[in-house]
């Protein structure tokens, strides 16, 4: 065990002795520079790699965004564009009857908000009711709960397109559901080649990658609950239905809300998955938002890139809508944790 | 073991089985089953033979027929067991198939060709892992190009990341100067600005700079994260200034404050940071596949989605690299798994 430390410092000194070295270079010439502008120039030494990176990659973009949604053309360069106001928002909100993306001029983009909404709605909902039922069951009384907890969990690490990857596996024609199906009398299904199942299919998948992080977050909020009102609950006999409602749903309120929030936040983004697996299709049935985004500006062969800006700020006003609704929870959660 | 035991027969209030029993018990069971299922039959999937892959019903575990080589013959050929018609069972090598007739030579005694109806056999299978899978992908040099592109995004976007972001979380932690709420407030503002809706006029700043297809590209837009320098200064307020003040006085300068004091003491919080990073950056996908156009800059990720977007998709090969894909993660998740809970509970990040 010593002789093990031992090694593993010997090599932690190998590899810290360069960067030490190269920080300690780095010595005089900050010394001088701290003496020429004092602690206000060391501060701004210290925030300028990464403010000069979030400027140019973060705040700029965000700014020229409104830009690039009033432009036309299909240019990279602002230059390269032509000025159209707010046509561009015209041609997207463009529409008869928003409730038939075929009535719109930008039919494509009123599809997408179709699909997202309802993806939405399905989403966070089965989400919620998912990880509270496993947080409860995880919650109680039973054996190496460290081992079911990374049980649910660890799809959450995994990428993207490793999760989309596998159930593509599995959803194909010939895939392990359709064998279970077979196995069981029943006909074989194309889950990724028929609208509705592929819709469904993204939504569940998912929710299969995400719902550890949001059973982990309830977990949280289960376990700050104190024993003591339990202990109160068991001695007068509560029934356990009585005990969830009266007791852990209104206390774990908070928690609940910053989950459906949150999946709330991450639903109207979905991409990657959804794209891995069904590539938006069949037809136009997992067409969500970001991906016209990514199709207007990038993909397509007659790329928008103006159209997908304003597409993309449509998205973006959502989202810092949902974001200050989630902020002010926050807020409200803290008044309550600090009474 | 004993306690799985008590934690089966185990009942509320001690009057047989409660319903919450049942219902804790399939669903551990059926999440256990959901979760590990997938992945799983991925991983013995990835090291099965393209026919054993189309094979209907499949097998779990990867199997191939046996085969022998046989004097006379320049290719092995495959093993049966053979049903005789006086009902002796036997195990000969296929020749050839013509029709419904099989010829078969006996290994041990090549001399005497056998014809067999082919219903009277059953290869011979054996448990056989197809690393073929993993090395032919590996060989033809793409994949390991994308392995590489993606090691060095993680890694340097990683030490980037750690070394900006806790050197602003320093300046914002422990320096009173003017702006320095405006700063903050900003960093917090666009904590929430996704990536989806910086997409276009990242895409054309990117280019403007020149990195566009380049794996700069790819690492810069993403190294500030607002996140990071939230999470390392909340963790910094929580060091003593009285340390500072103390190597203050013993002429220390800032630079070797930020050095020998502060980053050796927000070490947990730096472990934390860095570990969200290598997966963050390890999974990004929709911008380095903005980003990214030539094939031999592609990471992991991208080349997976081009391989398995193929009109002919070789399953055999992308099974497999979408194993090596899950590697690192499924390291980080075994061995760092504490560290990831607690990021997770104490600040909501993810």
């Amino acid at each position: 065990m010593s002789s093990g430390n031992a090694t593993r410092n010997r090599i932690g000194a190998a590899v810290a002795a360069p960067v030490t070295f190269a920080a300690s270079l780095l010595n005089r010439p900050l010394k001088a520079w701290q003496k020429l502008t004092g602690n206000n120039g060391m501060a701004a030494f210290f925030l300028a790699p990464n403010m000069a990176i979030f400027g140019v990659f973060v705040l700029v973009p965000l700014v020229m965004n409104f830009v690039y949604s009033m432009t036309s053309g299909s240019g990279v360069f602002l230059g390269d564009r032509n000025f159209v106001g707010a046509d561009q928002y015209q041609r997207l909100l463009d529409c008869s009857n928003y409730l038939n993306p075929r009535t719109c001029r930008e039919d494509l983009f009123w599809t997408a908000v179709h699909n997202t909404v309802l993806f939405v709605i399905l989403q966070v909902a089965f989400m919620a009711v998912v990880s509270m039922i496993t947080a409860l069951i995880l919650n109680g009384r039973i054996p190496a709960r460290g081992f079911w907890r990374a049980v649910f969990f660890f799809p959450v690490l995994l990428s993207p397109v490793v999760v989309g990857l596998i159930w593509k596996w599995i959803l194909q024609r010939q895939g392990l559901l359709n064998f279970a199906l077979f196995e069981s009398g029943l006909d074989p299904v194309d889950w990724l080649l028929n609208r509705d199942w592929a819709f469904a299919a993204t939504i569940a998948v998912s929710i299969w990658a995400h719902m550890g992080f949001y059973t982990l977050i309830l977990l949280a909020g289960l376990q700050a609950i104190p024993r003591d009102l339990y202990e109160a609950a068991e001695m007068d006999g509560t029934r356990p239905a009585r005990v969830f409602w009266r007791i852990t749903l209104p206390l774990l309120m908070p928690n609940l809300l910053v989950v459906i929030v949150l999946s709330l936040i991450r639903a109207v983004q979905i991409f990657d998955e959804a794209y891995v697996l069904t590539g938006g299709g069949p037809g136009t049935s997992t067409l969500y938002l970001t991906q016209y985004i990514y199709e207007v500006g990038f993909a397509s062969l007659l790329r928008n890139p103006g159209l997908a800006a304003a597409a993309s700020i449509v998205m973006g006003l959502v989202l810092a809508v949902l974001t200050l609704v989630q902020l002010r929870m926050g807020r409200k959660g803290e008044e309550k944790g600090k009474r | 073991m004993s306690r799985v035991f008590a934690f089966l027969i185990r009942r509320r209030g001690g009057s047989g089985w409660h319903w919450t029993d049942i219902v804790t018990w399939v669903w551990l069971v059926g999440g256990l089953v959901i979760m590990f299922g997938p992945v799983l039959w991925l991983v013995f999937s990835s090291f099965k033979t393209p026919a054993a892959l189309s094979e209907f019903p499949p097998t779990l575990l990867p199997m191939a027929t046996q085969t022998v080589v046989v004097e006379g013959y320049d290719k092995p050929l495959e093993l049966y067991r053979v049903t005789t018609e006086d009902g002796e069972e036997r195990r000969l090598a296929q020749v050839r198939r013509v029709g419904i007739v099989a010829q078969m030579v006996d290994p041990e005694d090549p001399g005497t060709l056998y014809k067999i109806n082919i219903n009277d056999r059953v290869p011979v299978r054996s448990v056989d892992f197809a690393t073929g899978n993993y090395v032919e992908p590996m060989e033809k040099n793409d994949f390991t190009l994308y392995l590489r592109n993606s090691v060095f995004v993680t890694v340097v976007a990683t030490i980037i990341t750690l070394l900006t972001n806790s050197m602003a979380a320093f300046a914002l932690s422990k320096y009173s100067f003017r702006g320095r709420d405006a700063v903050m407030l900003l960093i917090v503002a666009t904590l929430m600005v996704p990536l989806p809706v910086l997409l276009v006029p990242l895409y054309s700043v990117v280019s403007a700079v020149g990195l566009f297809d380049t794996l700069w590209g790819v690492i810069l837009p993403t190294v500030a994260t607002p996140t990071g320098v939230f999470l390392l200064r909340q963790y910094m307020l929580t060091i003593p200034d009285e340390l500072l003040d103390a190597a203050r006085m013993d002429h220390a300068s800032e630079w070797q404050i930020y050095w020998r004091i502060i980053l050796p003491l927000a070490a947990p919080a730096l472990a934390v940071l860095a570990i969200f990073s290598v997966v963050w950056r390890w999974n990004d996908f929709l911008w380095p596949l903005v980003v990214l156009s030539s094939k031999e800059n592609y990471t992991l990720q991208v080349g997976l989605n081009t391989y398995a977007g193929e009109l002919n998709v070789q399953w055999h090969f992308i099974l497999a690299m979408t194993v090596v894909t899950m590697i690192p993660v499924v390291l980080v998740f075994t061995f760092l798994q504490r560290y990831i809970t607690s990021g997770i509970a104490g600040s909501g990040l993810k």
